[in-house]
């Protein structure tokens, strides 16, 4: 081999090495920082209680909950919405304009950044539909942000049901809506799970859209309660603590809070995965 | 009948579609023409406060389109070096192991990229280049190379993995290394999806608002390297709480100038991504 093949080799490898070496060392710093600098402030009493203007303690707990509230409420309705929309386009659509259309729209949903979905959410859902600034219009503006992830994994699980049970269901003489319920959707239930963890996942981590739509408020309410209700999620109270309170301490700990959700929220990802996998295989 | 309520539920996307742009625009529009588009698109001065208010986003338009040209420069030869020696030559255990290092980046939230940028990127900036503030142009640079780095690898390494086996076997069978056939045979077959990672990237960055918000600096000058900046998404975000009047028109005016931004650079990854599928 020519000397001018062999260092072309040799740079490109050193090339590659030092890209992973990169993105391998930022992910374990940015893991180990967090954690580090946040766990030593996850105390039980940060999580367990609402701040107190008198004694000058903060706690989490009313954004943890609002948390909850939140990726229970967007998940309760974007789930029937994407599941319904991806059944429409793989089982029933006929005329290719239209599921061109549909497609289109799904792509710019999915790449609109998440501050204009909070503008519109602000101005439609707390304005125009007059919910106010309240956990519910949060959660409604995530159910549109999320809508894509939830329909696509769906479509993907879709096509994976063998058209030759759906033959079979329509040649013993089920009708179209029977073959749905019985047949294709049992056989989605891995993509609705998986939208549903990407789902999570991302609700988790949103700020932006949530600014103006679900507020600031830190009071400690019930289910119903707090969706009427103006509140901050885990991700808006790290931003305010840090921003333009100076509590560090506060923002690492929710910070290192967040980093597991999201390392559990990803091994869930995984295992689904694996575990639909395997079942399909066999 | 369930045909039309399947019919309905498929629609509601288009329906959101629609009313994402008409509210966009509708709320765009005023300010704008009481402005003047001219006025508007390339005044160099925003003082939305000052007692004769003025309402040029020129200095969010170029640091929104520095930004991310910044963070591009800086994440796309990381990232696709990466995907290419993950797709194509990395043993099964490191490319199972850099596979959910590269998930579990893009899982973690914008806000605590910032915070991790506040504390950490910032001094750092400061120190070692003898500013009186590090939140900068620079600091918001390489945290967003962070950002869309776990996604520029994941299209990118999609992309690769669908180059047709026989394509590589030949380049092999002929004598290349597999180095060589990665870079001349696989990297060239996947460029269009190469190309939809970057766009992708481009996408994530000029959208991202809250880690940038937080490293900034947030000062309306025009764009440089190492000054205090404001971006379009932190235009809006930082000023809306406490907007009012012509002031908060503004803002809805920024939201649309940013929404065509979006709008043309989905164009773009919808190009790309078609002829990838034809190609």
């Amino acid at each position: 081999m020519r000397g001018k093949r062999k260092s072309y080799i040799f740079i490109m490898k050193l090339l590659m090495w030092l890209s992973v070496g990169i993105t391998a060392a930022l992910t374990l710093f940015l893991v180990g920082y967090i954690l580090v600098k946040g766990i030593p402030h996850t105390t039980w009493e940060l999580i367990s209680t609402k701040p107190s203007y008198l004694s000058g303690k903060i706690g989490i707990l009313p954004d943890i909950l609002n948390t909850l509230y939140i990726i229970i409420a967007a998940l309760l309705v974007v789930i029937p919405l994407g599941v319904g929309a991806a059944i429409y386009l793989t089982e029933y659509a006929k005329s290719k304009k239209l599921v061109g259309m549909i497609e289109y729209a799904l792509e710019t949903l999915s790449g609109i950044p998440s501050i204009i979905y909070g503008l519109v959410g602000m101005l439609f859902f707390c304005q125009f539909l007059n919910l106010k600034t309240s956990l519910l219009a949060g959660a409604l503006t995530l159910v549109i942000m999320n809508l894509p992830t939830v329909m696509r994994t769906t479509q993907e699980s879709l096509k994976t049901v063998p058209a030759s049970l759906r033959e079979g269901a329509f040649g013993l003489g089920a009708g179209k809506w029977r073959v749905i319920r019985t047949v294709v959707l049992p056989g989605c239930v891995d993509g609705v799970i998986t939208g549903c963890i990407l789902s999570v996942g991302r609700i988790l981590g949103e700020s932006a859209a949530l600014l103006f739509t679900a507020g600031f408020a830190h009071a400690l309410n019930g289910f119903f309660d707090g969706l009427g209700s103006s509140g901050c999620t885990l991700t808006v109270a790290l931003y305010v603590y840090a921003k333009e309170q100076g509590e560090f301490g506060v923002a690492f700990a929710i910070a290192a809070i967040l980093m597991i959700m999201t390392l559990i929220i990803n091994s869930a990802a995984a295992f689904v995965s694996r575990y639909w996998g395997k079942r399909r295989s066999i | 009948m369930m045909h039309s309520v399947f019919l309905v539920l498929g629609l509601v996307t288009v329906g959101f579609v629609l009313l994402i742009t008409v509210y966009l625009v509708l709320s765009g529009i005023p300010a704008i023409r009481e402005i003047g588009l001219f006025q508007f698109l390339f005044g160099k001065e925003w003082a939305s406060t000052a007692a004769e208010p003025s309402y040029g986003i020129a200095p969010f338009i170029l640091t929104s389109v520095y930004g991310t040209a910044g963070a591009i420069l800086i994440g796309v030869p990381v990232g696709f070096m990466t995907a290419v020696y993950l797709a194509k030559l990395a043993p099964k255990q490191i490319k199972t192991v850099m596979e959910s290092a590269v998930s579990l980046l893009a899982g973690i939230p914008s806000v605590v990229y910032g915070l991790v940028g506040m504390i950490v990127l910032v001094p750092a900036v400061r120190k070692l280049f003898h500013l009186p503030d590090g939140a900068s142009l620079l600091a918001a640079i390489i945290v967003l190379a962070i950002i869309i780095l776990p996604s520029i690898i994941k299209v990118s390494i999609t992309a690769l993995e669908a180059v047709p086996k026989e394509y590589e076997d030949a380049s092999l069978a002929l004598g290349a290394t597999p180095v060589e056939t990665c870079f001349r045979i696989s990297v060239p077959a996947a460029k269009s999806g190469i190309a939809a990672a970057i766009v992708l990237g481009v996408g994530r960055a000029i959208g991202e608002a809250m880690a940038v918000m937080m490293v900034a600096g947030n000062v309306a000058n025009m764009p440089s390297l190492f000054g205090s900046v404001r971006f379009l998404t932190t235009a809006i975000a930082s000023e809306m709480s406490y907007s009012a009047g012509l002031q908060r028109q503004a803002l809805f005016s920024i939201a649309l100038v940013l929404f065509l931004f979006i709008m043309l650079i989905n164009a773009a990854l919808n190009f790309f991504l078609k002829r990838d599928k034809e190609g």
